[in-house]
């Protein structure tokens, strides 16, 4: 079993591959998030300011506001798919053999 | 024993049965009723036979809360959608659709967004960290009695603002669908929900949820087929419909007023698809937005559902699959919302429902056959079913957030001391505790009976953003967050919050509304006169119609002045005391949100707490690679 006070969280924290863990994911996730947040901002300012561009029409009623709304969904999911894939892949992957190890060390299975 | 709990459940049922013959103006003709009761029975008898078999399952206080962290994360997708899919937005939504369009289907879309904040920076960490509760989280690296205090106060406020909404919102839902009394719907709710809770604790409403995200999803599918299939499941070729449909054309006459004077039948119709029929100022969308997309990953009914799932991966999918549901659903409110609009049309929704609730219901009723079919009759009562179910699910899941809150955090945490509880006194203080919320919900629901709450659940997102997010946030992310922060965080966010609305223009000023009744009423001799002069010019028809129902109107206008002028015959001032709003922002997010940043940012370098960055290294190692975590899911 392993025990919370018998870590050493400052080793394992300073250890490369978490660092490696923690500069990927950083990264990826904050610009994700920053990504969405201002996709998502765009539209009910557009909405308010650049009415005019929402009424393009562009295929028969629909016009590019309503095309923009429906692209906020997609993007959404675009975003859910990109990191869960990630995640997945990746990140679960680092994280997991940083565990095994100090699982090892401890000399216990966890 | 079980059985015994459960004849108290079948009494609510009879209850419901009994209720109020005499009728006001309801969707279910009287003659129908009986129908509807037979669906309500059914969908109601299914949920109790899942906290049947829930109630033999939940024996630790981990199960009472977390369902033992046994929820995989498909079911927990489910759950989240369902806790998610409250009557506000699914049918609030639909109707703001019917009834104004594009503005209708855009304030769909930060409900969907929000799901991004809790995916990437929330769900796992949370899974990682936590046990019951968003304290526990704060807790970690805190002082845990301070931080404790602090959080149960915020859930407990959260939870209780989103719960009086649901509760007088379900009082009235139910009463308008089948003109059952306010109160007894009220009990009924009340009486359904602590049922649930206390016999199958986070088991049996994890599954009332997904037997109602599942009804919702299905029900509102079958209609959208019924909807779109004329139009060969083209898109353009069903907008085509909405914009060339005379009812939708009037609703956009109506809500433009002169402007619309100038603009022919095919430019009022593609209006409807434009923006700017609902939303009238920028800056509280943008306010509402951020309350919404940052406030859903500090709802504690939300994060709990979190601690139920055994590892960060299955948080991940779970929440994958909530935003697949829910973006999906959104989607689907289109046509619903648009598909009232040219079948039943906005004058007879709002006939019903001046909001536009009933939007979905009608239109379930009018593809069934009408308001004289029994199959229209049998989709209208399976609609208003899950709507009701809908708010059984969503109280019970605030309940259990409040409860925990309580009973966890308050009494075991803070009062008696973790150490000192026995396992059976935790499972008995929560239940205790979820027989006091589940009271105080009734008590609340009954006494807000015909208030305005409609902003109530705007609030609760407010103070969700902030207060609890910006704790939750930088106690998972920054290194220097402390005691001092949780604590100066978590009374800005919700002060700042629940003051900026109680002098905002929610709160009902009756100086104002008596001017604006005066000088309508005061407007009428001038105005009577011209139409009458009008009148006796028009030549043709048409535009003796016209005239006539200007007239119609203006007396109507009339009533709903004097009206005013009498209910507020006594009255001055709004609830705090002011004669007009300190300002035009109706959601507070704005303001609230950075401050609540600002205080956590603020406290945590004024306290400086050393013990708390020694704790960083662990708490962020845990977070991201789960260490220790299964641990939590195991018992």
């Amino acid at each position: 079993m392993v025990d919370a006070a018998r870590l050493d969280w400052k080793a394992i924290a300073a250890e490369s591959r978490f660092q490696a863990l923690h500069h990927k994911k950083s990264r990826f996730l904050w610009g994700l998030m920053i990504f969405s947040v201002v996709y998502y901002f765009l539209l009910p300012i557009g909405a308010a300011y650049f009415q005019e561009l929402y009424k393009i029409r562009v295929w028969g009623p629909i016009n590019v506001g309503l095309l923009f709304a429906l692209s906020e969904f997609v993007v959404a999911w675009g975003i859910a798919f990109v990191y869960s894939r990630r995640a997945n892949a990746e990140f679960d992957a680092m994280a997991s053999e940083i565990v095994r190890d100090v699982e090892k060390r401890m000399g216990g299975k966890g | 024993m079980i059985r015994h709990r459960f004849a108290f459940l079948a009494a609510g049922l009879a209850l419901l049965a009994a209720a109020s013959p005499a009728l006001a103006q309801s969707a279910v003709a009287d003659k129908w009723r009986w129908l509807t009761f037979l669906v309500f029975g059914v969908i109601i008898s299914l949920t109790m036979f899942v906290t049947y078999l829930a109630a033999k399952r939940v024996k630790s206080v981990a199960d009472f809360y977390t369902a033992g962290g046994g929820v995989s994360g498909l079911q927990n997708g489910w759950a989240i959608a369902g806790d998610y899919l409250s009557a506000a937005s699914f049918l609030g939504i639909a109707g703001l659709i019917s009834l104004y369009g594009y503005d209708g289907f855009m304030y769909s879309v930060g409900w969907l967004v929000a799901y991004i904040t809790v995916l990437l920076v929330i769900a796992e960490p949370c899974r990682n960290i936590g046990k019951y509760t968003l304290s526990d989280i704060l807790a970690y690296r805190n002082d845990p009695k301070k931080v404790r205090i602090v959080g149960a106060i915020s859930v407990i406020t959260v939870s209780t603002f989103y719960l009086t909404a649901q509760m007088v919102g379900g009082g009235v839902l139910v009463k308008t669908l089948i003109g059952i009394d306010y109160e007894i719907s009220v009990v009924v709710v009340g009486v359904l929900m602590l049922g649930y809770v206390l016999f199958g604790g986070m088991v049996a409403t994890t599954w009332v949820q997904i037997i109602k995200a599942i009804l919702l999803v299905t029900a509102s599918i079958v209609l959208v087929m019924f909807v779109w299939t004329p139009y060969g499941f083209s898109l353009p070729a069903f907008l085509q419909a909405v914009v060339a449909d005379p009812k939708v054309q009037a609703n956009v006459a109506a809500l433009l007023g002169d402007k619309a004077a100038t603009m022919s039948a095919a430019e009022l119709g593609q209006r409807f698809l434009e923006p700017g029929l609902y939303f009238k100022a920028p800056i509280d969308q943008i306010s509402l937005g951020m309350a919404l997309v940052f406030g859903t990953a500090g709802l504690p009914h939300i994060l709990m559902r979190f601690f139920t799932v055994p590892t960060a991966k299955e948080a991940r999918k779970s929440v994958i699959w909530a935003m697949g549901i829910i973006g999906g659903f959104y989607v689907l409110t289109i046509f619903l919302g648009m598909g009232s609009a040219i079948n039943v049309g906005s004058a007879q929704i709002k006939t019903i429902d001046a909001g536009g609730n009933m939007a979905a219901p009608l239109l379930a009723q009018y593809v069934g056959g009408g308001a004289d079919s029994m199959l229209g009759n049998l989709f209208l009562a399976f609609v208003a079913a899950v709507a009701f179910a809908t708010i059984v699910a969503v109280v019970a899941g605030l309940v259990l957030a409040a409860a925990s809150a309580m009973a966890h955090d308050l009494w075991v945490g803070v009062i008696r001391g973790e150490k000192n509880v026995t396992p059976q006194e935790q499972v008995k203080a929560a239940r205790i505790a979820t027989g006091l919320v589940g009271a105080l919900a009734i008590v609340i629901g009954i006494a807000a009976k015909g208030q305005n709450v409609a902003h109530l659940v705007a609030l609760a997102f407010a103070v969700a953003a902030s207060a609890n997010f910006p704790c939750v946030l930088l106690t998972l992310y920054w290194k220097r967050c402390n005691t001092g922060g949780i604590v100066l965080g978590m009374i800005v966010g919700t002060l700042t919050a629940i003051g900026l609305v109680l002098v905002s223009p929610n709160m009902t000023y009756p100086k104002l509304i008596k001017a604006a009744a005066q000088k309508v009423v005061d407007a009428v001799p001038a105005k009577e006169s011209n139409l009458t002069a009008d009148l006796a010019a028009a030549t043709d028809d048409a535009a003796k119609t016209k005239t006539r129902n200007a007239l119609v109107a203006m007396q109507k206008e009339v009533a709903i002045a004097k009206g005013n002028l009498d209910k507020f015959k006594s009255e001055e001032t709004s609830l705090v005391g002011l004669e007009k709003p300190l300002f035009d922002l109706r959601n507070p997010g704005l303001i609230s949100i950075p401050l609540g940043f600002l205080a956590v940012i603020l406290g945590s370098l004024l306290y400086r707490d050393k013990r708390a960055e020694d704790m960083w290294d662990e708490l962020y190692v845990r977070q991201n690679t789960g260490i220790l975590a299964a641990k939590a899911a195991a018992h």
